[in-house]
């Protein structure tokens, strides 16, 4: 019960989180807040944005397995979804205003500037797991499902690798980003979290959680999805 | 052209004050003419005179020579790259206001008969300001129309003598850390160092800029003096300019020496030569939204610049 309503009280927490930088967006639209250039100021926020959404995604399972708290999982799709969605303005925007409506010019672009290619790249693997992030898919897809929505280490890695290629000198954030997904990715190496984990409950931590910090693939989740 | 090519004039070859004066309001004429290069509403001043507060009228409805609306002065000092303070284009026009333009010392060294440390005020005094209205092209591919304020490099080269020796000059930023917050990470270089081919420099439309819309540069603009050239993209523009050496080697300018992959000396702007992060066939002319404008070779100024690069592999020489 107390699970439960801090789990909906953390999801409300998360849809506002994940709106703040849309709402603040169109709001600036409006009120003339995004400056001279206006759709780079769009371009820049939505994908930084998905970024740091995407990371948020992958934090999920490590927070659980760490903590053995587990319907921390819970909060995991609508991470992913809305890490889509502006995944989804990003390259709205791009396509509309950069490239104007103009396919010939988006697939010349594509095949040219390697910064765009892996950026296409990571967009492309997340459409069809957010496509499939449906109760009806994940049982549709069975363990095929897991296996697609490993795609999401890819497509992380690829869009930090995106931003990495687009800054001109000052590579700090997107190196800063980097190290955080390098951390995440490692925290799932077999054995680091369930060493990490038992540590901390030899410590005196939560014991309880520390039996199994490492559940079969597709136990945890309420809904059926499991790792990543 | 009527300008002559840097290796027309010798080192031998000095011009008394008067003809240069006389050759300057001849260049002015023929540009204000055929060449319609400059587009000056005609606003000469005594670079001694006070800048005014207010922008003036005069440039309420002023166009470039291709008919181009100019952008806000609320555009062009609040989107900036000068990433001494700070890689986002707000940054500057947030950031800079601990900067004193004032007082202001500029070196004029290297290969010339004058060298010697200038006041700004002295640097200045010989030169009468114009207003000229030129296409700023960044290499990130969006662009403005913008009021510069300034007088010819020409006349500044003319006045320190170069000697034969003198190819290049090389330009240099002030290293002011303590003002300039962007210089206290290792992001470039520093100092920014910029150059130019002495025929580049001697160009009637290179300016050495000291305003825009008619007033003093903002800080976030490259106060108090700073280069423009408008046939090669925007991060040519070297800001807040301490140093102006005459040298016989190409200096490295700064993009260059932080990723030489992409970055070259002559930097015009070209849209058959992309840079490979971004085509340059096409460009966002700001305030607009759509990047739809077809860039021109030179960014228009292909009459009065192509000659200077005849005969160069300009994809290799970018």
């Amino acid at each position: 019960m107390t699970s439960k309503r801090t789990i909906v009280a953390l999801k409300v927490v998360l849809w506002l989180g994940a709106l703040a930088p849309g709402a603040w967006l169109v709001t600036g639209i409006f009120r003339g807040w995004l400056g001279a250039n206006p759709i780079e100021t769009l371009t820049h926020v939505t994908g930084m944005t998905t970024l740091v959404l995407l990371l948020l995604t992958l934090s999920v399972t490590p927070v659980r397995r760490l903590t053995g708290w587990n319907p921390v999982i819970r909060l995991r799709r609508p991470f992913g979804l809305f890490a889509f969605f502006y995944a989804l303005c990003h390259f709205s925007i791009w396509f509309v205003f950069d490239m104007v409506f103009n396919v010939g010019w988006m697939l010349q672009d594509i095949a040219e500037r390697p910064y765009i290619t892996v950026g296409m790249a990571a967009f492309l693997i997340l459409m069809p797991m957010a496509l499939t992030s449906t109760r009806g898919w994940i049982r549709r897809l069975g363990r095929k499902w897991s296996t697609l929505h490993k795609g999401i280490y890819v497509a992380a890695t690829l869009g930090v690798v995106h931003f990495y290629w687009l800054v001109k000198a000052d590579t700090r954030l997107p190196v800063l980003l980097g190290a955080c997904l390098l951390v995440l990715l490692g925290l799932r190496v077999p054995g680091v979290t369930g060493r990490l984990s038992r540590r901390q409950a030899t410590r005196g931590g939560s014991a309880a959680a520390a039996g199994d910090t490492r559940p079969r693939e597709g136990a945890a989740s309420l809904s059926g999805s499991s790792a990543p | 052209m009527l300008i002559r090519r840097p290796t027309d004039i010798a080192s031998s070859e000095i011009t008394p004050e008067d003809v240069y004066f006389n050759r300057r309001k001849f260049i002015r004429a023929a540009a204000a003419g055929a060449a319609g290069l400059a587009l000056a509403p005609s606003a000469l001043t005594a670079a001694t005179e006070e800048s005014p507060q207010e922008i003036p009228a005069r440039f309420q409805n002023l166009r470039s020579e291709l008919d181009e609306r100019l952008n806000s002065y609320e555009d062009i000092t609040t989107y900036n790259n000068f990433y001494e303070f700070g890689t986002d284009k707000s940054d500057p026009a947030r950031n800079s206001g601990d900067f004193n333009p004032r007082p202001w010392t500029v070196e004029i060294s290297g290969h010339c008969n004058k060298p010697g440390n200038y006041q700004l005020e002295d640097f200045l005094a010989p030169h009468r300001l114009e207003d000229r209205v030129y296409r700023l092209r960044c290499v990130e591919a969006w662009s403005m129309v913008i009021p510069w304020r300034g007088f010819p490099l020409a006349d500044l080269v003319r006045r320190a003598e170069p000697t034969g020796d003198a190819k290049f000059i090389e330009f240099r930023t002030v290293v002011r850390p303590e003002e300039m917050p962007g210089q206290r990470a290792n992001i470039l270089p520093w100092p920014y160092v910029e150059g130019l081919r002495m025929d580049e420099a001697m160009n009637p439309l290179t300016l050495l800029v000291t305003g825009v819309y008619g007033l003093d540069l903002p800080n976030q603009n490259g106060a108090p003096l700073r280069l423009v050239i408008p046939w090669k993209y925007g991060f040519k523009g070297i800001k807040s300019i301490v140093s102006i050496r005459f040298v016989e080697e190409m200096p490295v300018n700064t993009w260059q020496e932080s990723n030489s992959y992409e970055y070259g000396f002559y930097a015009n702007v070209n849209p058959e030569v992309d840079h490979p992060r971004w085509s340059q066939a096409r460009e966002r002319r700001l305030p607009g939204l759509f990047r739809n404008r077809e860039t021109l070779m030179f960014n228009g100024y292909g009459e009065q610049v192509a000659h200077m690069y005849a005969g160069m592999d300009l994809a290799r020489w970018k």
